[in-house]
């Protein structure tokens, strides 16, 4: 819903979202800046043709291998600051630093933007490292104005802060330099490409191959050899002795965001001669840093060197090897680079939680203390919920009156359910996830799928979309149950971004970025009224379904595993269970919206599954008071209006939301229904 | 609740055990035994290994060697939640209860969680339980406190509470790791003498570590002294007490640090 502000504009203007989707638009080269930018070549640096190779061929070649495995070392040097910025932050501040991809991108746009303007070669040169200094100096006025006032908050407020900075980052991006791709100067000095093993590589590839050791080296001097150094190293293993110490805390903490914000800027910057900057980036970097800081460990910067190389040599390994053929079937390989990725996270999760060279974690930081224990609904919350009840139902007589109210109120019933599903996760469940969008869209996509490809009739379709949902997050949930805090949140993002690129690549499926149209209800849903009437039924049964589901002895284990952990454990309860269950109910649920949405806009895209979609759930819940099971309903009804009217307004609506999200965390962290929360 | 009767095999038989974090012997060969009705306290001084000792009982660790047998069955290496179901309570030395559920609601989540109910769906939870639930309260001296939120409790009602939620699971080995820690000289004995008659009235079989001298020597049945993760002492409460090398351990690091 993040997008769909736009898609209702007036056509006046070029939006973001047609921004978007005119570069989308049957491009496979987008996916691959925004996904596997890291490895694929742009085809600016593409010297060479792609080599033809006979589908029967298994054998890899080894000049292949060896060109992909230098490109993908140049990819994983980028990727390594973000990730080491990340972790050196995470370390010592003991956040995650959501808006730590806005500093990449914007890294890379001010290295374009200098590098054209300043000039000779100290121009391109002195740009880039001139970039990197001003997004040091950004973050650092960060850590100060914002980072400050959120150490003592929970966790799950720190990372939407940050997220919400991201936002208005990312407006500011677009306010600075438009919306349009922007291309850097070739590096000087670095034009030409080299020859190895018969192929030519550019050089700027083999200096990023080496640009990663060399700073994994010198941050490793730095760490080791200087007192900076030693109190950020002591300070990541007890933050209450450092301070005991008599070490300045704020400044240290300011030097250590900016050095994170350094290290982001620099990946960006040094990017310049290898793609454009564009508004995309800053979330597909941080996803992309997300799995290697999971699969490295949080705080390791050597951890997130390896685990930068082993993601980017196994994409390397998957396009080398081109198309492969097992047992008669033939398999393009280079589109499996994202499910490797994910293959490879999963095994190193199972074998070691903690990622290869992160330590075990420890007690996870108690997130939202002592919210009221929950009462059977009284007197006035049968006659508001019963109010709630028959206005939704009197819906469709308005409409003679004001046509926009049933879609509005379809929308709302839509976002209703969605965040009801999200905070059983969150609130009860304890887990943050930032990437909901994810059963969602495989409801929605699982819904138009059975309906358009396979012909099924409404409600089967809608079934199948549902069970599709399940199935996602029984799979996702068997993961992220066994992290905690922020290592769940990062997963879900992480498992969000290969839904959204899987419906993006698999054109044959899910019709790209195009995605899938006329998915239309039969009988008697195929009337505005018919439709709407169904999803307020729908609507009852869901959140019917969930106030049973937390008064069982089920929601009294997820509450209980939640505020105490090993004492939940040490009475009998297999929290890990308990929680992999409210993972599938909660992604079953959210199928149900994805499904209802798709039948409600007859057309669905990979928007249906962006970060940004999960993010407004989580808005919705924030907004709605986490501490009480009818926030959900006030915070999306209240964010689906606030959308609809105010945000559809500007162009600059995420720098909006940013602001609100900001002014909720700050200011009235209770949410609408005020849930009590101790800070 | 067993039924069984003081003097039978022991409740609870540690042979062995050893766990090593790094190059440091956390527990280096630990055994013991405790019987039904019988408190027995596990001292020793900082680092002696009496948490790591009570984490490998109650299944969060798992140790290097050795076997950890309750009433004869080997549990050596069982997750918590099923050495939980085999009949094995514990609290924690910084109570842990469930903050946003009331009192009952804490009791009847532990009551459901040892009667396998922990995945009811549909039923609500209030009233399945609530008469054992309200015997338990009863039983720990908070029943007044039903209704109340646990996160607001003061800190000895917190630690009743937990005992409470120890014993929904009808324990037959009761773990407590430093039940007084944090409470006034009063509440420490009220507290520990309320232990002493579930014991007697159950046939639970306690094992607890403590700080406090005047609750161990006023209240257990049996001390066994650990140092350095090695059981140094194993006896009555006046044997262990007369006992010249608890008391180096105790009184002279020097002497300690001369012995092994």
């Amino acid at each position: 819903m993040l997008t769909s502000p736009e898609a209702k504009r007036g056509n006046n203007r070029v939006s973001r979202g047609e921004r978007e989707k005119h570069a989308a638009i049957g491009s496979l080269a987008l996916a691959t800046r925004m996904f596997l930018g890291f490895t694929k070549l742009e085809p600016r640096v593409r010297l060479l043709p792609k080599p033809c190779r006979d589908p029967k061929e298994t054998r890899v070649a080894l000049d292949a291998l060896a060109f992909q495995m230098i490109n993908g070392l140049a990819s994983a040097s980028g990727l390594f600051f973000v990730a080491a910025g990340l972790s050196i932050i995470f370390g010592v501040t003991r956040i995650v630093n959501m808006a730590h991809g806005a500093f990449y991108m914007l890294g890379l746009y001010l290295a374009v933007t200098l590098a054209d303007r300043l000039p000779g070669p100290f121009g391109y040169w002195g740009g880039l490292l001139l970039a990197a200094l001003a997004v040091g100096l950004l973050g650092a006025a960060v850590e100060v104005l914002l980072l400050r006032r959120i150490y003592h908050v929970p966790e799950l407020y720190q990372l939407v802060a940050t997220f919400a900075l991201a936002l208005i980052l990312n407006d500011a991006a677009l306010w600075i330099w438009g919306p349009e791709d922007l291309l850097g100067p070739r590096a000087p000095g670095l034009k030409g490409s080299i020859e190895l093993l018969g192929r030519r590589l550019p050089d700027y590839d083999v200096f990023l191959a080496f640009a990663g050791p060399i700073v994994l080296l010198a941050l490793h001097l730095l760490m080791k050899r200087t007192r900076f150094g030693r109190t950020v190293r002591a300070a990541t293993q007890d933050r209450e002795m450092v301070a005991a110490l008599g070490i300045n805390q704020a400044l240290l903490f300011t030097a250590v965001f900016a050095l994170g914000a350094f290290l982001a800027g620099l990946g960006g910057a040094l990017q310049t001669a290898r793609e454009p900057a564009n508004l995309n980036l800053d979330l597909a970097v941080l996803g992309d840093a997300f799995v290697v800081v999971v699969i490295g460990g949080m705080g390791s910067i050597p951890g997130a060197y390896v685990a930068a190389v082993l993601v980017a040599l196994v994409k390397a390994l998957c396009i080398a090897l081109g198309t492969v053929e097992i047992a008669g079937w033939a398999f393009n390989m280079t589109k499996l680079t994202l499910v490797a990725e994910f293959l490879v996270m999963a095994l190193v999760l199972v074998l070691r939680p903690q990622g290869l060279f992160g330590r075990p974690h420890g007690a996870p930081a108690r997130g939202l203390a002592s919210e009221a224990p929950l009462r059977p609904m009284g007197g006035t919350g049968r006659g508001l919920a019963g109010a709630a009840l028959a206005a939704t139902l009197a819906v469709p007589l308005v409409a003679t009156a004001w046509a926009y109210a049933p879609v509005l109120a379809l929308d709302m019933l839509i976002a209703v359910i969605f965040a009801a599903s999200l905070h059983l996760l969150m609130g009860p469940g304890g887990m943050a996830s930032f990437g909901h969008a994810a059963y969602f869209g495989l409801g929605a996509y699982g819904t138009a799928l059975a309906a358009t490809g396979l012909g099924l009739p409404t409600v089967p379709a809608f079934g199948i979309g549902i069970l599709a949902a399940g199935a996602g997050a029984l799979v996702f949930g068997w993961f992220c149950v066994r992290l905690e805090g922020v290592y769940l949140a990062m997963l879900t993002l992480a498992f969000a971004q290969i839904v959204w690129s899987v419906a993006f690549q698999w054109e044959e499926v899910t019709g790209g970025s195009n995605g899938l149209i006329g998915i239309w209800p039969d009988w008697p849903f195929d009337s505005r009224t018919g439709l709407y009437l169904a999803a307020l039924a729908v609507t009852v049964a869901a959140l019917s379904l969930i106030r049973r589901l937390i008064f069982a002895p089920f929601g009294h284990a997820l509450r209980a595993g939640r505020d105490a952990r090993l004492r939940a454990e040490a009475s009998g309860i297999d929290v890990a269970r308990i929680r992999w269950l409210a993972f599938l109910v909660s992604g079953l649920i959210a199928g149900v919206a994805g499904g209802l949405y798709a039948f409600a806009k007859g057309s669905i895209s990979p928007e249906t599954l962006t970060v940004g979609r999960s993010i407004d759930a989580l808005v919705m819940v924030l907004l709605g008071g986490l501490g009480n099971p009818a926030g959900p309903v006030l915070g999306a009804g209240a964010f689906t209006l606030l959308q609809d009217t105010v945000m559809r307004e500007t162009d600059y609506w995420r720098a909006l939301l940013g602001a609100l999200i900001l002014a909720l965390v700050l200011l009235f962290p209770g949410g609408i229904a005020g849930g009590r929360l101790r800070r | 609740m067993s039924e069984m009767p003081v003097n039978e095999a022991p409740v609870l038989s540690v042979d062995n055990i050893a766990k090593a974090y790094g190059g440091v012997q956390a527990l280096g060969g630990v055994s013991f035994e405790v019987r039904a009705g019988e408190l027995l306290a596990l001292i020793g001084p900082n680092g002696a290994g009496k948490s790591t000792c009570f984490n490998v009982l109650n299944g969060q660790i798992r140790p290097d060697a050795g076997t950890v047998r309750l009433a004869g069955r080997d549990i050596t290496g069982m997750p918590p939640r099923a050495i939980a179901r085999l009949g094995v309570g514990r609290t924690f030395q910084i109570a842990a209860v469930f903050g946003s559920l009331t009192v009952l609601a804490n009791v009847e989540t532990a009551l459901a969680a040892a009667r396998g109910k922990s995945f009811g769906l549909w039923r609500p939870q209030a009233g399945m339980a609530r008469e054992e639930a309200l015997a338990l309260l009863d039983q720990t001296g908070i029943a007044a406190l039903a209704d109340r939120p646990a996160a607001g409790l003061a800190y000895g009602d917190v630690k009743r509470l937990e005992l409470a939620i120890a014993l929904a699971g009808s324990p037959r080995l009761l773990l407590m790791d430093e039940p007084t820690a944090g409470m006034g000289a009063h509440e420490r004995l009220a507290l520990i003498g309320l232990v002493r008659r579930l014991a007697a009235a159950h046939a639970l079989a306690v094992l607890f570590t403590e700080h406090s001298m005047d609750v161990v020597f006023g209240h257990a049945s049996r001390v066994v002294v650990l140092a350095r993760g090695r059981v140094i002492a194993d006896g009555s409460v006046e044997a262990v007490r007369a006992d010249p090398r608890v008391r180096a351990v105790y009184l002279g690091h020097a002497g300690a640090e001369a012995r092994t």
